[in-house]
């Protein structure tokens, strides 16, 4: 127990204590012997034998004293709970306090863990795994791989340990009469070897199976697959399942908890890369150098840097480049840290985090600088207390420690109810993410032990910080100032009032910013809300109709496409109807093509790539976009029919140059079509995205039978689907349309990050407001019940009301103005770091300024008044007596 | 952990008593205590100070008596011991005792 000894000897000093102690036994004893007739030599060394063995005497006193240091602590926490008990109120709300800024923390904390750090349950090293996009020179932006490519790269790289690709996709189960969307991925046949996940029942992919045109219709599955649609059957190896209108052999079942590699998805099912064209509609890209599809990690060999990684794929890709450049012209390969990883919703969460991150230590802050001011507020209320504690001997250690060990047990359970609160806020994240084609997202927040140590870690600061400033300020009282009365202050002149205004204005400054925050996020998703996508958002509703999958060859689908679409525009109530490849915001990708323009020569080491939609008749009409000239595309643009497009503005700007295009011809994948209409600019991923030239070919021409289907009509979903599905049903009965929702959802459907955004900052900001407010009325209420001598000199000198009323306010507010100008000076600096969620709003938006200042002037006004009024009910007689 | 240290053998017992009823007379420190009881008893007792000290802060962290710092005459700074209410208490307890069993061990010597 030595060690212990020692740490109870530094905090007590009773190693100290007892050899000065023994000393001076000792030198007793030496005088006596020499008064005795001894030499002084002789006496010395007769009394230090007489003493005995040193070491062990004195380890036999400090046994006794370590036992008080045990008994110690119990009673400063019995004494500590005593305190709690006594002031219930004042106890529940510094622990709710703390519980609100340990809980968001820690929930937080478990965000960043489960969906940024390590976001892949079961998958090994994750540390070392890094996501591998594709670039195009002079665009921004990232893009995926060509097969090809991706097979180039693995066979080139040195510092690369494994090539993991993978391309999310998705298939329709049904159940019984019922569809049910399912994610999965198609992976590289290295997929569950690399990642180290052993599936629990039967086998990963075999070499060579990611290779050949539907060669290999084989699948693995995920748990709550095997469990939801086999019932846990032990013998489901062997047996078929239809994805993508395709009987797969079912090979795997992987182990529980394990998810897949895609950040907001559970994967349900992985099929081979060989079966990418029965998931793409029949398009095969395998052997494609141009088609670029595949995305995915790397794990580095270790001991690699992600620079050295980057710039061996830099210089691979440049070789390509020089091989293939008829496709590769312009093209590169970046990695990211998974934290950024671009194509799942790491990287579109990052911001989200980052900002709620600093919002919540700055709650947590805030919280702890409250419940500092309690408790500075009691210690100087009990001040007369510890003078007199102090007077007759206690330690001031103990004093400190008798405070600290409050300090300790009020973040103690704080931490304990917020690591229930953060439990509880785990998948709140999931719940403000609206689901994406009818796939529920899974953004789970990660309590493992680095969270829980950094929870400790953060509930120990937190009491070092409002622990031991009392504490501190405490153990320093002067005894002979102390000892006079305790109302003999004046207001705004005691010595350690310094420390508690420096807090409120901190808070004050801290709330500021986090109001201003939220003000932006709230005008900028107004913003983004009331933006014109450029297409209707009233009006129209949006589906998605998939025959391929239901198994139709290219004829049948368009006989049927051609009927329902006349079907649809007979109902009463609908205006038009349209089909197209993709609509407008989905999550999935556009087609996207290298092109090229007579007259138009693109700088040698760069490929004009564009993006473009396959649409039916009446799209533009249907979705409300409209024709800036020409004329959009009809049935008689058929198969037979020449070749047409349709292009917006930007790309009429960038390669007609101000010559309207139509009549003039581009060249698609190696097709030459005519220009027919330029359609006016639209959105077509997102709301915030920078216009990129975007062109429309026709869908007859360029044939998919999986498509999305645009309604343009006055009723809602829930009225027209009844109609729709009974429409779609004459034509087939095994046909089933997908989720049915306006285009309004669709387009908000993509605003989630600014939500969660503002829902944390709106939350927050008042949490803090209201924390910041408490914490001024602290300061202002103690002030004035510690002047009350003062005020009652004013009164009794002939101070009327209002003269009291004025100088407590104006004490107060001066507090007040002095947080607002720090928290201005602050706002001015960090507003800018919202970044791309500021949507056509300044970060330095007087309205959200103003707003800031008048939310925390009148917060500030009503903290302020109760302390105040208190003043002038001075009663002069009885406070001067005192 | 504590309530071990309240059983106490009749030899530490007869310790604590002396120098409770030393302490009765006023505070001392450590040396002191070991002299008085040196020099009243004649030299016949003489206490270890291997055995005072551990018990002096045992007592100590009884409740017994209480120890601080002070400056004795000739300026040096000494541990001084006093004696508490409970101290005070307890001293009557024990010397009750003690003299139950010095007239009951003299009862037996004397039958002898």
């Amino acid at each position: 127990m030595g060690w212990v000894r020692r740490l109870r000897g530094t905090f007590s000093g009773g190693e100290v204590d007892f050899d000065e102690e023994r000393r001076f036994h000792i030198d007793q004893r030496t005088d006596e012997y020499v008064r005795s007739g001894m030499g002084q030599e002789e006496a010395r060394r007769m009394a230090l034998k007489r003493f005995g063995n040193a070491t062990l005497v004195k380890e036999r006193t400090q046994d006794v004293d370590m036992f008080r240091w045990i008994h110690d602590v119990g009673r400063d926490t019995r004494y500590a709970f005593r305190m709690l008990r006594r002031s219930p109120g004042f106890s529940l709300l510094a622990i709710l306090c703390l519980t609100l800024g340990i809980g968001a923390n820690a929930a937080v904390f478990s965000w960043i863990e489960g969906i940024l750090l390590r976001p892949y349950p079961l998958v090994v090293d994750q540390d070392r795994l890094f996501a591998v996009t594709g670039t195009n020179r002079g665009a921004p932006g990232n893009t995926d791989v060509s097969w090809p490519d991706w097979l180039d790269l693995q066979r080139n790289s040195t510092l690369v340990e494994a090539f993991i690709g993978e391309k999310i996709t998705g298939t329709t189960l049904s159940v019984g009469d019922r569809a049910e969307r399912a994610s999965g991925s198609m992976v590289s046949a290295n997929y569950f070897d690399a990642i180290g996940v052993r599936p629990m029942l039967g086998r990963g992919f075999e070499r060579g199976e990611d290779s050949g045109r539907n060669a290999h219709p084989v699948t693995v599955i995920s748990y709550q697959m095997w469990q939801d649609r086999f019932h846990g059957d032990p013998s489901v190896i062997g047996k078929t399942q239809v994805l993508s209108g395709l009987p797969h052999t079912i090979v795997g079942v992987t182990p529980k908890g394990f998810y897949g590699t895609f950040v907001g998805y559970a994967f349900q099912f992985w099929v081979p890369a060989s079966m990418q064209s029965q998931f793409d509609a029949g398009v095969y890209k395998l052997e494609d150098r141009g088609a670029r599809w595949i995305e995915g990690y790397v794990r580095l060999k270790p001991g690699v840097t992600i620079e050295q990684a980057q710039a061996e794929m830099s210089s691979i890709a440049a070789r390509l480049e020089g091989d293939y450049p008829e496709t590769n012209r312009g093209r590169g390969v970046r990695l990211f840290p998974l934290w950024q990883t671009p194509f799942n919703n790491a990287g579109a969460l990052l911001p989200t985090l980052g900002i709620a991150l600093v919002v919540v230590l700055s709650v947590l802050l805030i919280a702890c600088a409250n419940v500092g001011n309690l408790l500075l507020v009691r210690a100087f209320a009990r001040q007369q207390e510890m003078t007199i504690r102090l007077s007759v001997g206690a330690g001031r250690g103990r004093l400190v420690k008798q405070l600290m060990t409050e300090g300790l047990m009020l973040s103690a359970i704080a931490a304990a109810g917020g690591l229930v609160v953060a439990n509880w806020l785990r998948d709140a994240l999931a719940l403000l993410t609206p689901p994406r084609g009818g796939v529920l997202l899974r953004l789970p927040g990660e309590l493992d032990w680095r969270v829980l140590a950094l929870s400790a870690g953060v509930c120990l600061v937190s009491t070092l910080l409002f622990g031991l400033v009392p504490a501190m300020l405490t153990s320093n009282i002067d005894l002979a100032s102390a000892l006079r009365s305790q109302s003999g202050g004046v207001v705004g002149a005691r010595s350690r009032a310094w420390v508690r205004s420096t807090l409120v204005l901190v808070q004050m400054s801290l709330s500021f910013v986090l109001l201003v925050g939220a003000g932006l996020l709230i005008q900028s998703l107004q913003a983004v809300r009331n933006a014109s996508p450029g297409f209707s958002t009233q009006g129209v509703l949006t589906t998605g109709v998939d025959l391929f999958t239901a198994g139709y060859d290219a004829q049948r689908a368009k006989n049927f496409q051609d009927e329902l679409i006349d079907r649809l525009q007979a109902l009463g109530g609908v205006e038009s109807a349209a089909l197209s490849r993709m609509t407008p915001f989905s999550y999935r990708s556009y087609s996207t093509a290298p092109i090229a323009v007579d007259g138009y020569d693109a700088p040698p080491d760069q490929q004009p790539t564009a993006d473009f939609n396959e649409i039916g008749p009446q799209f533009l009409a249907t979705m409300g976009i409209p024709l800036v000239s020409g004329r959009e595309f009809t049935r008689a643009d058929n198969d037979t029919a020449p070749l047409v497009a349709v292009v917006d503005e930007t790309m009429a700007a960038q390669f007609w140059r101000g010559v309207d295009p139509i009549g003039r011809r581009v060249q698609v994948k190696g097709r030459w079509m005519q220009i027919v209409g330029v359609a006016r600019n639209a959105k077509y991923r997102n709301l915030l995205e920078t216009p990129k030239p975007f062109f429309y070919v026709a869908l007859r021409q360029n044939f998919s039978a999986t498509t999305a289907l645009q309604i343009r009509t006055a009723q809602g979903p829930a009225a027209l689907a009844p109609s729709l599905v009974r429409e779609i049903h004459a034509l087939d009965a095994n046909v089933a349309p997908s989720e049915l929702i306006t285009m309004r959802e669709q387009v908000e459907r993509t605003t989630a990050a600014q939500r969660i955004s503002v829902t944390i900052l709106v939350v927050f900001g008042g949490l803090a407001v209201v924390l910041a407010a408490i914490g001024l009325y602290g300061v202002m209420a103690s002030t004035v019940s510690q002047s009350s001598r003062e005020l009652a000199l004013r009164m009794a000198l002939g101070a009327g009301a209002s003269d009291l009323l004025g100088l407590v306010l104006s004490k107060g507010l001066a507090l007040t103005v002095g947080g607002l100008v720090l928290g201005l000076v602050v706002a001015l600096q960090v507003t800018r770091l919202l970044g791309y969620l500021l949507y056509k709003v300044s970060p330095r938006d007087p309205i959200a300024f103003g707003l800031a200042f008048v939310v925390i002037t009148v917060a500030s006004l009503v903290a302020c008044f109760v302390p105040a009024w208190r003043a002038t009910r001075t009663d002069p007689l009885r406070a001067l007596r005192g | 952990m504590l309530r071990r240290h309240k059983k106490r053998d009749a030899l530490q017992g007869t310790l604590d008593l002396l120098v409770l009823k030393t302490l009765s007379r006023g505070p001392h420190h450590g040396y002191g205590i070991a002299a008085d009881i040196q020099s009243i008893s004649d030299d016949i007792l003489r206490v270890e100070e291997g055995s005072l000290y551990p018990a002096l802060h045992r007592m100590e962290h009884l409740g017994w008596i209480t120890a601080e710092w002070r400056t004795t005459t000739n300026n040096r700074r000494a541990r001084l011991y006093s004696l508490t209410r409970a101290g005070q208490k307890r001293l009557d307890e024990e010397q009750v005792t003690w003299d139950r069993l010095t007239k009951a061990v003299g009862k037996v010597l004397r039958f002898a």
